[in-house]
């Protein structure tokens, strides 16, 4: 990001690469060496443009859009302008009356703020730990990118077929209950393998770790080889050499990593549909479900209040860390 | 610990928590393909009652209501469609971003934003902003007299527009991203050696930093694709009726499909990815050894 910096503090100093001698005819007057000038700042304006207009128009318009309408009356034929709070009172009702026992909305929050812990927690150990060999252990370039690799290509892959693909293997005829059951450790199949609350901490495991591995190794391949020698020339051991010089210095990618999991996790409906049988609640799914009766302005509603704890979420974590200067 | 000593044994335990994360991500995926080719009287789960592609066979008929190969087609058009403009428009924007201009944070951070701001909201805001348009787009035409019109339309939701701007909103960061890491470590030196040469800028682009990046560009191309053919949770709300993507009809069928077909379809799909995967890879490796023996 160094020089998306400089560019940015001394203002389109490319601009004045037109003006080089080698770039600009002797015989060009200064008329025309300003509307060079001119054309010249006004490129990156056009080069970003397609760019900056999705944005605009796909991302920022819609979410400007969500906040207004959640704003709206409805009924069952039609949404109706208006500024009106009476979706919020509805997603968050009874939660004050009710305490101390949890009202709907807190009770999903603490579900999806469960899975956000368990998930986190598991793919930064697991993350962390895949990184750290690739880094520090393998040794030859090709080597690390082949196993680099191997930890990627799943990700281009279909996640619903990645999250099907555990049925043989969960199932209650699947492969691990058939295996405890001829091996005689079981005598009835295990339930609670697939379609539960295990199943669904696997699942985003299994998607999402790559997202902990990725930002991990990229911070600990900059970490200096010296650093290490030096940390045990003064005597630490491998786990205080660890602990000390290595995890501080992964800092901004377990930050940038653990973004990436907590945020897909909140916001996640397909995963904890599939998995947990359709069964299991979570803020996702519940504007889904509100989607497909059209109440569009509690659905927005709810996705306001979701968008709000994700930014607090990362706001909290952005602390730890300048993102930018990561990349 | 140390670099050029030998084999410490704290090499052999992450050898094999390497080994099992990756039988951990490889197994169950491995466990549908080989089960899409279980025998017509076979389940969903081991064992295998024979070996037939009688699964594939009947995928081939279609599936109950559900037009399967109609979506397939769409994902893969879209697929194709979201590819080539997250390269351009990746492409374009890293130049931009290089050069600076005003503003600049603003567009990387709503980059970064959308990336990180759950698919459903964004999808829930996308679907919302075509009804509105829809309703707006009626209430002109009628306005202006065009009744037929007004009565004939639909909606301007579509694969190709909202479908399509939902897809870009999670491929172009990637894209973004990317573009950033060849930017940070490109040598402007060999553009400055080509426009001392006299090459105009197209030039310089097209025979000198083209080749370069034309590696990294093949990422781009290949996160574009393969985000865009597995996109579910965006697009859920962000298409027409029976407009369905591939990744949708398939989460929908997990409820309902009780046979092999759906690992069929699983195996399809993703021998798809796969093959992407492997001429991104190819033409990766091809394009590198171009460069290598360049110089």
């Amino acid at each position: 990001m160094e020089r998306v910096h400089r560019g940015l503090s001394d203002g389109g100093a490319g601009g004045t690469v037109l003006l080089q001698p080698s770039a600009v005819p002797a015989t060009t007057g200064a008329g025309a060496r300003l509307r060079r000038l001119a054309l010249g700042a006004a490129v990156p304006y056009w080069q970003a443009a397609p760019l900056a207009l999705v944005f605009a128009f796909f991302f920022v318009l819609p979410l400007v859009v969500t906040v207004v309408v959640s704003l709206w009356r409805y009924n069952e034929y039609s949404i109706t302008p208006a500024l009106v709070g009476d979706n919020y009172a509805s997603v968050f009702f009874g939660c004050l009356a009710e305490l101390p026992s949890l009202c709907l909305t807190f009770k999903t929050y603490l579900s999806t703020l469960k899975f956000c812990v368990l998930a986190w927690a598991l793919t930064l150990l697991l993350g962390f730990t895949v990184a750290y060999f690739l880094a520090f252990h393998v040794r030859s370039l090709t080597g690390q990118m082949t196993l680099f690799l191997v930890c990627t290509i799943p990700f281009w892959t279909s996640n619903v077929i990645r999250m099907i693909s555990w049925v043989p293997l969960l199932g209650r005829n699947g492969l691990v209950n058939s295996i405890l059951i001829s091996a005689g450790l079981r005598r009835e199949p295990l339930t609670w393998l697939l379609f539960s609350d295990f199943a669904v901490v696997l699942a985003f495991v299994h998607l999402y770790t790559m997202f902990m591995i990725v930002p991990i190794f990229n911070s600990m391949s900059r970490i200096d080889r010296a650093l290490l020698e030096a940390a045990r020339d003064a005597g630490a051991s491998g786990w205080q050499a660890l602990w000390n010089v290595v995890v501080p210095l992964s800092k901004p990618g377990i930050v940038i990593g653990s973004i990436f999991v907590v945020t897909m996790v909140m916001g996640d409906y397909v995963t904890i549909g599939v998995m947990g049988g359709q069964q299991i609640a979570s803020v996702g799914k519940v504007i889904q479900v509100q989607l497909s009766y059209l109440q569009f302005p509690l659905a927005a509603a709810n996705a306001v209040v979701l968008l709000a704890a994700v930014l607090m979420v990362i706001a909290a974590m952005t602390r730890l860390v300048d993102v930018r200067r990561e990349l | 610990m140390s670099v050029r000593e030998g084999r410490t044994p704290t090499f052999y335990v992450l050898a094999t928590v390497f080994g099992l994360f990756a039988l951990f991500l490889y197994g169950p995926m491995l466990a549908i393909i080989v089960l899409s080719f279980q025998g017509p009287t076979g389940g969903l789960t081991f064992p295998m009652h024979g070996v037939s592609t009688h699964w594939f066979v009947s995928l081939w008929g279609g599936l109950g209501v559900v037009d399967i190969w109609a979506a397939f087609g769409r994902s893969l058009r879209l697929g194709l469609a979201v590819m080539i403009l997250t390269v351009v428009i990746s492409l374009l924007a890293g130049y931009a971003f290089r050069r600076g201009f005003r503003g600049a944070s603003l567009v990387f951070y709503t980059a970064v934003a959308s990336l990180i701001v759950p698919s459903i909201i964004v999808s829930l805001g996308i679907g919302v902003q075509f009804r509105l348009l829809d309703t707006a787009i009626k209430w002109t035409a009628e306005a202006l007299g065009f009744a037929l019109f007004a009565a004939s339309f639909a909606t301007s939701a579509g694969t190709f527009t909202s479908g399509l701007g939902a897809h870009l909103t999670w491929t172009l960061p990637f894209g973004l991203l990317i573009m950033f890491a060849v930017f940070n470590r490109f040598d402007p030196r060999y553009e400055e050696a080509a426009r001392d040469l006299g090459a105009t800028p197209w030039q310089t682009f097209r025979h000198v930093v083209l080749p370069l990046i034309a590696p990294s560009l093949v990422g781009i191309a290949l996160f574009g694709f393969t985000l865009s053919w597995d996109e579910a949770a965006r697009s859920s709300q962000a298409l027409g009726s029976d407009q369905n993507t591939l990744p949708l009809e398939l989460t929908g069928l997990t409820t309902t499909v009780t046979n092999p077909e759906i690992y069929a379809l699983g195996t399809v799909t993703t021998t798809v990815s796969f093959a992407v995967i492997l001429v991104s890879l190819l033409l990766f490796r091809t394009l590198r050894r171009r460069q290598a023996r360049g110089r």
